[in-house]
């Protein structure tokens, strides 16, 4: 086959990996070194690093991805673990998957009907005689909502390492005395890590930048980087800080990913 | 003992579904409500349905998140499509890394971060008006990824011997790409426009971001009402939006059962050769 039409063909491809993955890559990086008059600055920085306002908000938009991350986990490895056993499993997975196609914002609006002063939740807290609660705009709000819609992004992958693994190895674990809990612990949770890591990838990025809960639900009092990204963009105009605050986003990213990378010689070591 | 515990973990699943369920089916129970909010089921009506309908305005952004989703993950199914059987030829296997490295960058880029450089891109390097242009383009560029790692394992999977055959048959180039490998990358690619339609659909930061006056997509509209209060009206659009979803997640459930079925085929095909 003849490699040169091929790669003609492939011209809008290679254009857009030149245009929309590295042009903006660079261009965000060039921009964070501008103030907002437009004058070559370190300052953006220098500005970050030493406010307490910017490494207080770095600090907790980490600590909430890390709670999001942590409660999704601990409420969907069991689901994915239980649905595995299960007949039909494709089709609970299907529903499962189906809550993910429904429009994000729709999702937090319903909350907002919920946690509200009349909502059903304080409407029976009232009966319970608690009286009616602030629940919408507070840390909790905003910690629930985001877990509720990052829990199928942590299940699904989960739930297919889970799958992968041949019932022939837990059967002989059964064999040999192991109880299911051992089971579980021993030999379907080190199997399933990869699916764990992309679990954590696919949660902790997107919670970093959540910024629309923030402010619906969240009532500006959780702030994330997120967040003032689109604040610096969208609101004061201050595109060089907004810019700077996506470098160092960018580059806990890229942390994150390398610190949750598959080890693959590691884990040969280990199976040898 | 063991029947027990199944017991409990049916519940945890019956929990959680009705944890994941709940949100949606409350919004979409108090769209048939009388009363104007979402506390007090006073009375049935499609009173909200009605209005839905006669919005105009939002009957407009309806439009265009389709109009949009539909021509994204086509232009991106087509592009995508031809960069994955780029990457297939590519011989040298670090560049191949490199290109596919670049590939995954936008999936996992925070939408927030995909938002702003696309907007420093619009007004630096690509200059173009904000508006239906700017989304579809972004749209078309975060969707090309996913194609791209839909197509590729099928590629992987293809039979290399087949084109061989049709080269030694004196195919051209144009006959081996359309009769030998479009058809057995087929599911790929229909499942790499499906995925690439429903990002689409589901953006809501990156749109935000893009997005000029005057054109505006429904999240962005959604935002934007939510933040001055509720109305039944996006209740009665959200349920509108369940049945799609529903719909759209049938369609992709007999895709995946009937890819299912061709891999067990393949496996059982496997398994005589080796009997044999």
């Amino acid at each position: 086959m003849n490699s040169k039409r091929n790669n003609l063909l492939a011209v809008p491809y290679y254009l857009w990996i030149v245009l929309f993955v590295f042009a903006p890559l660079v261009l965000l990086l060039y921009q964070s070194f501008f103030d907002i008059q437009g004058n070559f600055t370190l300052n953006n920085y220098v500005n970050f690093f030493t406010s307490r306002n910017y490494l207080q908000m770095t600090a907790s938009s980490f600590w909430y991805a890390f709670l999001v991350t942590l409660v999704t986990f601990v409420f969907a490895y069991p689901m994915a673990y239980f649905l595995t056993q299960t007949k039909y499993k494709r089709l609970w997975l299907m529903l499962i998957i189906l809550p993910t196609w429904i429009n994000l914002l729709l999702k937090t609006y319903a909350f907002i009907g919920l946690l509200g002063q009349t909502g059903p939740i304080n409407e029976w807290l009232t009966s319970m005689g608690i009286g009616p609660v602030q629940l919408l705009f507070t840390d909790a709000s905003f910690l629930l909502v985001a877990t509720y819609i990052e829990l199928p992004f942590m299940m699904l992958p989960i739930f297919n390492s889970i799958d992968e693994i041949p019932s022939s190895l837990m059967e002989a674990s059964k064999d040999l005395g192991a109880t299911q809990l051992e089971t579980v612990r021993r030999v379907v949770f080190p199997l399933s890590m990869r699916g764990i890591r992309s679990g954590v990838q696919a949660v902790f990025i997107p919670s970093l930048s959540l910024f629309m809960l923030t402010r619906l639900i969240g009532g500006n009092r959780v702030i994330t980087l997120g967040t003032a990204v689109e604040q610096h963009f969208l609101v004061t105009q201050n595109w060089g800080m907004g810019s700077t605050i996506g470098v160092i986003l960018m580059i806990s990213m890229v942390l994150v990913m390398f610190l949750t990378r598959d080890r693959k010689d590691k884990g040969a070591l280990i199976n040898e | 003992m063991n029947k027990s515990n199944f017991k409990w973990s049916n519940v945890y699943i019956v929990l959680m579904f009705v944890i994941l369920y709940a949100p949606i089916f409350y919004l979409m129970f108090y769209s048939f409500n009388e009363g104007g909010d979402m506390t007090g089921f006073t009375g049935f009506t499609w009173e909200h349905y009605q209005t839905l309908f006669e919005d105009t305005r939002l009957i407009t952004f309806i439009v265009n998140t389709f109009i949009v989703a539909l021509l994204s993950a086509l232009l991106a199914t087509i592009i995508g499509t031809f960069g994955a059987i780029a990457i297939y030829y590519t011989r040298q296997k670090g560049r191949r890394q490199t290109i596919l490295n670049l590939n995954n960058i936008l999936m996992v880029t925070p939408d927030v971060m995909m938002g702003a450089s696309f907007l420093i891109l619009f007004s630096v390097l690509v200059p173009i008006q904000l508006g239906f242009a700017s989304v579809l383009l972004a749209h078309v560029a975060f969707s090309i990824p996913i194609v791209v790692l839909m197509v590729l394992p099928r590629l992987y999977e293809m039979n290399p011997t087949m084109i061989t055959a049709a080269q030694d048959l004196g195919a051209s180039h144009s006959q081996i790409l359309s009769r030998v490998i479009l058809p057995s990358i087929s599911s790929g690619i229909l499942s790499g426009f499906f995925m690439a339609f429903t990002y689409s659909l589901d953006d809501f930061a990156v749109t935000f971001f893009v997005t000029g006056n005057g054109f505006s997509t429904l999240s962005v509209e959604v935002y934007s009402r939510a933040r001055t209060g509720v109305s039944l009206e996006i209740n009665a659009l959200s349920t509108l939006m369940f049945l799609l979803a529903l719909l759209l997640v049938s369609g992709y459930y007999t895709l995946q059962v009937s890819e299912q079925r061709r891999k067990a085929k393949l496996q059982k095909r496997h398994k005589a050769v080796l009997d044999i």
